[in-house]
């Protein structure tokens, strides 16, 4: 059912969701989450990042996050975009588009795919600051937000 | 023989993305082949010290050090993930 991408160029998020809801009427519901390079972390400025991935596994840990969440919610289409290589501040960098017959489905589904890709999706980045080129750190309230959800189940 | 993998900061610290080494004799797993790396010189105890946050994937599946090891595996070892 769900489709990922890992890719280089930029995405167009309005012809993603057109495509997520081509053709269907029992879509009632289309939640979106677009993450984007802001131009500030940790106290410094950002002027530019690159991500780097695991090819091969992280399309695999995306479909299995996908797949989690449609067996928690009741999901008729999912489509995740995730942007590697340079970026700049203002760029998306990530896509996650759920479509349901409800918002209550789409909007949680949405969040947790999100909050699952942040801890279980293999990219790094590496941002440019005044202070020269610095991998960026994982953050404990990422995985405080994923442990969120496993307490299981609907709701 | 077993494929192993580095990625970002620990590619970098490790000067290294990819080698190939045998299996440690026994029942080998992912505690065994982090053995061998803490054996080389300082850069890799370090990097591999106990303490120090790193992950491993095993044919692209996260693993632990118990993850069983057989010949032709893919070990990937990496820092904790940034993406998002």
């Amino acid at each position: 059912m769900a489709r990922v991408r890992v890719q280089q160029e930029p995405f167009d998020a309005g012809r993603e969701i057109a495509e997520l809801t081509r053709g269907r009427r029992d879509v009632g519901a289309v939640a979106t989450f677009v993450g984007m390079v802001r131009d500030a972390n940790e106290g410094a400025a950002v002027s530019r990042m690159s991500l780097e991935h695991y090819p091969g596994m992280t399309e695999r840990a995306l479909e299995e996050i996908c797949a989690e969440a449609a067996g928690r919610w009741d999901l008729l289409d999912v489509r995740v975009v995730h942007r590697v290589g340079p970026l700049e501040p203002g760029d998306a960098i990530v896509l996650v588009a759920v479509a349901s017959a409800h918002r209550g489905d789409a909007f949680a589904a949405c969040e947790f795919i999100m909050d699952y890709l942040k801890t279980r999706a293999p990219f790094w980045k590496k941002e440019l600051t005044p202070g020269g080129e610095r991998w960026v750190e994982a953050r404990s309230s990422d995985d405080e937000a994923a442990s969120r959800w496993s307490g299981g189940g609907r709701g | 023989m077993v494929t192993l993998l580095y990625f970002a900061s620990l590619r970098e610290r490790l000067d290294c993305a990819r080698e190939e080494i045998a299996l440690p004799a026994g029942t080998p797993t992912v505690g065994g082949v982090v053995e061998t790396l803490r054996a080389r010189d300082g850069r890799w105890s370090d990097a591999f010290a106990p303490g120090r946050a790193w992950r491993v994937a095993v044919n692209q599946r996260m693993a632990d050090l118990a993850t069983p090891l057989k010949p032709g595996d893919e070990v990937a070892f990496f820092p904790p993930v940034t993406g998002g």
